[in-house]
């Protein structure tokens, strides 16, 4: 596979006398993979994601995506064509006051054919299950709603990447849900990358590969089961682990010896199970 | 309060009045302020309020809706009709106490202010019922692009009035959540004197502004990742076709009010 985004010995600094916010931070990711960036408040991950699609440009080191050093000015357009975000207040993303004229806002901004736009929103729209919204006013959705057209004004672009900030952070868990669902939906069925940055664990285990940042470095980097197996390290760095996990770890402290690499319910109660029986 | 505000306000329907080209129905719009402003004898506002019967009907817009987009200017109509029937002396006499005096003039005028500022509201907010703002700004950019010859920015003042509009609601709903927090807070918003009223104002205005520049930010960030580099290069998804109902619409109406200002002129 593909490297879709690469960050190669990157240094940031918001200005020349702030502090450095990465060094040397050297992170890739696949075409098709679904990863998530877990941190506390501060720790980068956001200023890391608006590198991915050249809103901000590094101090030192490179960032590729798609093989394009996004510091090319020329190639802009055909970065942010292929890396597409999402953040997290719904609100202040969507410019239009009809869902389908801000979906198709990406499209005239590139000046594509109206057809094709026409085409492609309706299309993007049917993919987030929006559709028979398409006439509705922005609001007149519920938050999750919103966050949906939100993706669509970004998949109507084609891209092969999507960076997802804190997507769910503003939504009851019912519009969170839906969401998730709709990411993991765009990465199986279209095969587009996801690089979710969250706070939720549950969110983070569904993924497939899981990173966690501290101070502009990576602390880990590896499967879901694997990071969240060390809780003591996540808790460390003022992280959580998902509820099934934090169980077996208390019960493991106990004097039981459950399966330390559970991260959902059904695991854990599979596994609670076999123990009573 | 802030939910009678129905400025701008859209209500999606497929009616005849929702499908003409909004740049045939902002200048029917404006001849039609025209001809009630021209106007000077009852005729203009007969045409005007059959005319404007004629499109809410046309345009299944429920009638409570017009009535609602009334109700901010009621303090006004009250306020004209007063003056007029107290300042305007000339004519027959109905009633006289001292310095005050009706004429049947002084009636007549009044009665007169008050239809045709009604008939103004309601004929220009039925342009926002029928036609999306997005439409709408489409078709003013469109009207004014002949202007692009003297440098006049035509596409960032159409977004700007895009993107002004799509947060009215929003920033409404915000400013009513930060009433509440300061209500919740102790602060008295609607006693006092007109000093305590204005003064209340401040906490409000200030937070909402905050709030409102964050979100610029925001949008502004959310606008590059979409790739917007201002009106260059830009095409649209919906385009404005004239069909011949339109031009049937805009040249009936147009013929008609013309016709009226002519004869008002004439007379």
């Amino acid at each position: 596979m593909s490297e879709i985004a690469e960050a190669v010995n990157l240094e940031f600094r918001y200005d020349e006398e702030a502090e450095l916010i990465f060094e040397n931070l050297n992170l890739s990711f696949k075409q098709g993979e679904m990863t998530a960036i877990l941190g506390h408040n501060g720790c980068g991950k956001s200023t890391f994601a608006k590198h991915l699609n050249a809103i901000l440009l590094p101090s030192g080191g490179k960032v590729y995506v798609d093989g394009i050093d996004t510091a090319d000015e020329t190639r802009l357009f055909d970065i942010r064509q292929r890396v597409g975000m999402v953040f997290q207040n719904p609100d202040n993303q969507i410019v239009a006051t009809i869902v389908e004229e801000d979906v198709a806002f990406a499209l005239e901004n590139l000046g594509g054919p109206p057809q094709e736009i026409r085409r492609r929103v309706d299309e993007a729209l049917q993919a987030v299950g929006m559709y028979k919204y398409r006439l509705h006013a922005p609001h007149q959705l519920s938050g999750g709603q919103k966050q949906r057209v939100a993706i669509a004004g970004i998949i109507a672009m084609r891209p092969k990447c999507i960076v997802l900030d804190e997507p769910t952070a503003m939504l009851d868990p019912v519009g969170r849900n839906k969401v998730m669902k709709t990411v993991k939906k765009l990465n199986e069925e279209f095969g587009i990358t996801i690089i979710l940055i969250t706070h939720y664990m549950e969110e983070a285990s569904q993924c497939k590969r899981v990173i966690v940042m501290d101070k502009g470095k990576v602390l880990m980097d590896d499967c879901p089961k694997e990071v969240f197996s060390n809780v003591d390290k996540l808790k460390e760095v003022g992280l959580d682990v998902p509820q099934a996990t934090e169980l077996v770890y208390e019960l493991n402290k106990l004097g039981l010896s459950l399966d330390t690499h559970i991260t959902d319910e059904n695991e854990c109660c599979e596994a609670l199970l076999k123990l009573l029986s | 309060m802030l939910k009678d505000i129905t400025i701008g306000q859209y209500f999606p329907g497929d009616s005849f009045v929702h499908r003409i080209d909004p740049r045939f129905k902002i200048i029917i719009t404006i001849v039609f302020i025209a001809m009630l402003f021209i106007g000077s004898s009852p005729v203009c506002l007969e045409v005007g309020a059959v005319f404007c019967l004629m499109s809410i009907i046309l345009s299944k817009i429920p009638f409570k809706m017009i009535l609602k987009s009334l109700k901010p200017i009621v303090m006004i109509l009250a306020v004209t009709s007063v003056l007029n029937l107290f300042l305007i002396t000339g004519g027959e006499p109905y009633f006289e106490w001292k310095f005050i005096k009706i004429t049947d003039q002084g009636v007549y005028t009044s009665v007169f202010m008050i239809i045709r500022i009604i008939l103004l509201i309601a004929g220009t907010s039925l342009l926002t019922y029928t036609t999306s703002p997005i439409a709408l700004t489409d078709a003013i950019e469109r009207l004014l692009s002949p202007l692009k010859v003297f440098k006049l920015p035509v596409h960032d003042l159409a977004m700007m009035m895009t993107i002004a509009l799509r947060f009215v609601p929003t920033l409404i709903e915000e400013t009513e959540k930060i009433m509440s927090a300061q209500k919740a807070r102790g602060a008295d918003l609607d006693g006092g004197s007109i000093k305590d009223k204005v003064k209340s104002v401040i906490p409000i205005i200030i937070p909402l502004f905050i709030s409102a520049v964050r979100r610029a930010g925001e949008l502004a960030t959310a606008m590059e990742c979409r790739c917007y580099n201002g009106g260059n290069g830009r095409t649209k998804m919906r385009q404005l076709k004239c069909s011949p109902s339109d031009f049937t619409a805009l040249g009936l109406s147009l013929l008609f009010m013309i016709a009226v200002i002519y004869v008002n002129i004439a007379q």
